[in-house]
């Protein structure tokens, strides 16, 4: 009997202990699939790689940053200007970033067209809202970190309008800020926050994210309902759909690149907390919308503040939008429901029409 | 035989997608090994010559830790009014060594390794003398430099 190889016997003992097997028989008879909006399918996977880069980046980021007023700026001078390779690594991280968000975004908007949250898919919906959350509030509190003007002004706004809820607002800010103002304080929190608690919280979401995804499958377009099985186009998972997905996280990874050596990211100026706000400055681009649809608001609506106004009907929108597999009950599991659609497609429109105008009139 | 040229098929794809992958590997691997190498800050180099303050402000029999560089170095003024002078890192494992006035040693608390007042290595683990730093002393101020 001839000698087994030395990766057989390993694939061997591993199979022993954790069953392999079964993974890989899962593995062979998953099957997504294939119909006109099969393109859409990917947007959730670059997103995963996109957090992955995230990650991978961020550590090698950690190697060097050293958080605090009098050398958060000067860590990153030093990364982008002395530390090998350091301008790339810090250029892929912020574009990266938005690109993310990008992403997620597109992801998002097409499980709500491809009508992919019905039952039994009503957690992951929810879980996606949780990591689109969780994703705005690692730009936010990623920003911060270079200590730069920009940084500290979006900071300071952005953590102001917490302040204008009754009753509370005024302790939650201190909270956030750690403190009445924008200070070193902040910055620790926001460090904290970016490399320790948001990583935890969001491995754990999108753990139950994508075991979902695996226990329920892909779902099928809403037109394939009545169709016999044998008229359900699909592709494997393995070696097929993986291959290809793979082909458009390395069109990211090379679209990255170019954004990183092309367009890097200015460190800008050092914050001072005591000089004027720059002119021109505004939020990220992903915050526009809001920011613009809150300087359209006039001061005062009846007896509420515009500000508060506004942030309570984004909030009000953002719930309603998470519970959305439970009101969307028109049609059943194959209804196409035409209202939901164009609820949609308005708020597609609004958040472009007013990103556009914020860039526009600013 | 379409067989055959199938399997040439097969087998270029096979080594174009393994040339690709390793490829892309060594692309992404490159710049983070040279990202994790930390660049030369110009502030570690221990060539230069270091003051070691006055000599009188040191006692007979005893000794301290002055920064030589980014590493400690040990002055003593023996009892014969001679000094001394060692980086104080212990050949055995790095540690900071320090003077002993009692026993006229010089100790390394880590592993209880012991050094005579020339710095040879008497009892305990270290396997070598400690490194000799060079002496001068000019209107009763210590320099200490590399010895050449």
């Amino acid at each position: 009997m001839p000698l087994r190889s030395v990766p057989e016997k390993a694939y061997r003992w591993l199979d022993e202990r954790m069953g392999l097997e079964d993974i890989f028989a899962f593995l062979r008879h998953k099957e997504v699939p294939q119909s006109s909006s099969s393109i859409w399918y990917y947007f959730g996977g670059v997103s995963l790689f996109l957090f992955l880069v995230q990650v991978t980046t961020g550590i090698l980021l950690l190697m060097y940053y050293r958080p605090g007023t009098a050398s958060s700026y000067e860590s990153l001078q030093f990364i982008v200007s002395k530390v090998n390779f350091g301008w790339l690594v810090r250029d892929i991280h912020s574009w990266s970033a938005n690109l993310m968000v990008l992403c997620v975004m597109i992801h998002m908007f097409s499980v709500f067209f491809l009508k992919s949250y019905r039952k039994p898919r009503e957690l992951t919906w929810m879980s996606g809202m949780l990591l689109l959350v969780l994703v705005l509030t690692f730009g936010f509190s990623g920003y911060l970190l270079p200590w730069n003007q920009l940084a500290f002004f979006a900071t300071k706004v952005g953590t102001d309008m917490t302040g204008s809820v009754p009753l509370i607002g005024d302790y939650v800010l201190k909270v956030v800020r750690g403190g009445q103002d924008v200070t070193g304080a902040t910055l620790s929190r926001f460090f904290g926050l970016h490399v320790a608690v948001l990583p935890g919280i969001f491995t754990l979401v999108l753990s139950f994210h994508l075991f979902l995804l695996q226990r329920q499958g892909m779902s099928q377009p809403v037109d394939w309902e009545d169709l016999p099985p044998e008229r359900k186009p699909v592709m494997p998972f393995f070696p097929n759909f993986v291959l290809r997905e793979f082909i458009f996280w390395m069109c990211a990874l090379a679209v990255i690149n170019a954004l990183a050596v092309f367009f890097p990211w200015e460190l800008g100026i050092k914050a001072d907390p005591f000089a004027s706000a720059p002119a021109g400055i505004r939020p990220e681009w992903y915050f526009m919308f809001m920011f613009q649809s809150l300087k359209f608001l006039p001061a005062h609506v009846g007896p509420l503040e515009g500000e508060f106004l506004g942030l309570m009907l984004f909030n009000l929108a953002g719930v309603v939008w998470f519970f959305l597999p439970f009101w969307d009950r028109s049609g059943g599991r194959g209804g196409t429901a035409r209202l939901v659609t164009w609820l949609g497609v308005f708020v597609v429109v609004y958040i472009l029409v007013m990103t556009v105008l914020g860039y526009l009139l600013s | 035989m379409p067989e055959s040229g199938d399997k040439g098929r097969r087998r270029f794809l096979n080594f174009v997608l393994g040339a690709g992958s390793l490829t892309f590997l060594s692309a992404v691997t490159y710049p983070v090994l040279k990202y994790l190498t930390p660049p030369d800050t110009g502030a570690e180099s221990g060539n230069e010559t270091v003051s070691a303050g006055k000599v009188n402000d040191l006692a007979l029999n005893s000794g301290k830790i002055v920064k030589f560089g980014n590493q400690p170095a040990i002055v003593i003024r023996r009892q014969d009014n001679e000094v001394k002078a060692f980086l104080a890192v212990c050949t055995h494992l790095g540690c900071t060594v320090q003077y002993m006035p009692a026993d006229r040693v010089i100790w390394c608390a880590c592993h209880n390794g012991k050094y005579d007042l020339n710095g040879i290595n008497i009892s305990g683990p270290p396997p070598r003398p400690l490194t000799p730093l060079k002496v001068n002393i000019q209107n009763d101020e210590i320099f200490i430099s590399r010895e050449a």
